[in-house]
């Protein structure tokens, strides 16, 4: 695999980490448009782990996923009162927020970024984006995952059918925030280089639209969301300049067609059942 | 008898000046099926909200046999054992009718059971989804997203959900609004076999010969405030709910 290969499938796996906060999120009927912000927590805290403390990187993300998971939990229960567009400019400005303090924060090279951290591979990235997809298709199919379901479907009626919904929505926020900062580590010890722009309002974005041109109703939609996101407009180079106008244009064509993103349940059973025929 | 299941005492709730609820005292004995009735816009439905805790009573006091209920968020008074369907029937939309049964499963289990997938969980959470099901007549249509079946059948899917969480207080609203008369008698015949079985039941239905032969005891209600009680014979011929019905003669 040449090295130019090997970087894009290193950043679709970075992003399907991003994407799957998101998802994570929204399964309990919550956009995060901040998702970034825990990303960029996870980068720094684990940059700081290796190259500062000498911590493994394993451990460093395994820290920095904790921290940040909590650090989503305490920001989860104000942010969780409100609903809808209002918590998506929450968390906007939540992303705003860290990325500047980040930006003003010495310590950890301010705009100026930090280096030093140790190259990791595309098969390590893989590992950890791949094994936390393959976790996530198991609890999907959980009581759990229902339970998340339901406040995402009728918040009220879950709380009467004795579901506490202020819990299971600040938790699917911190396993979110634990997820994005694994994301954000990765990203770091991939590129060995991070700055606070790494970590802006498009990143977030790109988190979102992952999630729902793939499907945000199944974990297997962010993989095909953050593959499609990476390789598509790759494959549009010939066409030079417009390839990003072409690019959404697609986009846009997906969503008017499929609003449930490309892959959902229908799909899925319609695909085992023909598998099964045949 | 002894002290009933659910107690009501002087509950009081207002949205800005309009009195919903004016000090309503009333009891739920266990094991009896009882009616709220009366015109609309009499605070039944407010009722309900208040005993789930959908609402915040202003004053007064809900007790379930015997420990007040008032305050608590509406997760712990379900877990408390008050179940409730809605009289715009609220199912989830994504959810199949075996997923809705499933969801509302009582807390018992370890929390990484929970986290694995259904087949592999509590096999006693499935015999019970599977028991009510079949009490329900829903088993054929399982896999079905609820929100796609006729209107009667949501209504059941809503009551079985309601059920599956083996409540002492089953809290129905309305449940055989837009029925026919068939499908009412249906949902009668079920609701005296869960009687059978030692569930207490309160309904609010307007359908006045539904309530008139299923319910032990009736409630009547007017503009927030308990005008009548009584068995069904007697609330049937009680004149003030005569002139709360079709009005009084000037």
């Amino acid at each position: 695999m040449s090295t130019y290969y090997a970087s894009l499938f290193a950043e679709a796996g970075i992003l399907l980490l991003g994407a799957l906060s998101v998802y994570i999120i929204l399964a309990t009927g919550q956009l995060s448009l901040g998702n970034a912000a825990f990303m960029a927590i996870g980068a720094y805290l684990s940059s700081y782990l290796t190259v500062v403390v000498g911590m493994p990187v394993t451990a460093a993300l395994i820290v920095s996923a904790i921290a940040a998971g909590i650090i989503g939990v305490i920001v989860g229960f104000p942010a969780l009162r409100l609903k809808g567009i209002y918590l998506a400019m929450a968390t906007l400005g939540f992303g705003e927020m860290i990325r500047s303090f980040f930006i003003n924060f010495p310590a950890m090279g301010g705009s100026g970024g930090f280096h030093g951290m140790a190259h990791i591979s595309v098969g390590y990235i893989w590992a950890w984006a791949g094994g936390i997809l393959v976790v996530l298709i198991v609890v999907e199919r959980s009581r759990v995952w229902l339970e998340m379901q339901a406040v995402h479907d009728d918040e009220t009626a879950a709380g009467l059918v004795g579901l506490n919904t202020v819990a299971i929505k600040v938790s699917a926020f911190g396993i979110g925030a634990a997820v994005a900062a694994v994301s954000g580590g990765l990203f770091a010890h991939h590129h060995v280089y991070i700055e606070p722009a790494n970590f802006g309002f498009e990143r977030s974005i790109d988190f979102v639209l992952a999630t729902i041109l793939g499907g945000s109703t199944l974990g297997l939609g962010s993989l095909i969301g953050a593959i499609l996101l990476v390789f598509l407009p790759e494959f549009l180079r010939p066409i030079a300049d417009w390839r990003l106008a072409a690019f959404g244009t697609l986009l846009i064509l997906v969503l008017l067609v499929r609003r449930q993103g490309i892959v959902d349940r229908t799909l899925l059973r319609g695909l085992t059942f023909r598998k099964a025929a045949s | 008898m002894s002290a009933p299941l659910l107690q009501l005492t002087e509950v009081t709730k207002s949205f800005g000046g309009i009195h919903a609820l004016s000090a309503v005292t009333s009891g739920v004995p266990e094991g009896k099926i009882v009616g709220i009735i009366g015109p609309n816009g009499a605070g039944k439905t407010t009722l309900f909200n208040v005993i789930t805790g959908a609402y915040r009573a202003d004053s007064g006091a809900v007790r379930l046999n015997g420990a007040a209920l008032n305050g608590l968020p509406s997760h712990r008074i379900a877990r408390e054992g008050i179940a409730r369907t809605f009289q715009n029937i609220r199912l989830f939309p994504s959810m199949t009718v075996w997923e809705h049964l499933l969801v509302v499963q009582p807390h018992g289990e370890a929390w990484w059971r929970r986290l694995l997938p259904v087949g592999w969980g509590d096999p006693a959470a499935q015999v019970r989804a599977e028991e009510v099901m079949e009490f329900f007549g829903l088993t054929d249509l399982r896999d079905r997203p609820a929100k796609s079946l006729p209107y009667g059948l949501q209504r059941r899917v809503e009551m079985a959900r309601a059920l599956t969480a083996r409540p002492k207080l089953l809290l129905l609203d309305e449940p055989v609004a837009g029925m026919n008369h068939d499908e009412a008698e249906e949902v009668r015949q079920l609701m005296l076999k869960l009687r059978a079985t030692g569930l207490t039941i309160l309904l609010i239905e307007h359908d006045m010969n539904f309530v008139m032969r299923l319910c032990d005891y009736l409630y009547v209600l007017d503009f927030g405030v308990l005008i009548a009680e009584g068995t069904p014979s007697e609330v049937r011929t009680n004149s003030r709910v005569l002139d709360a019905y079709l009005g009084k003669d000037e």
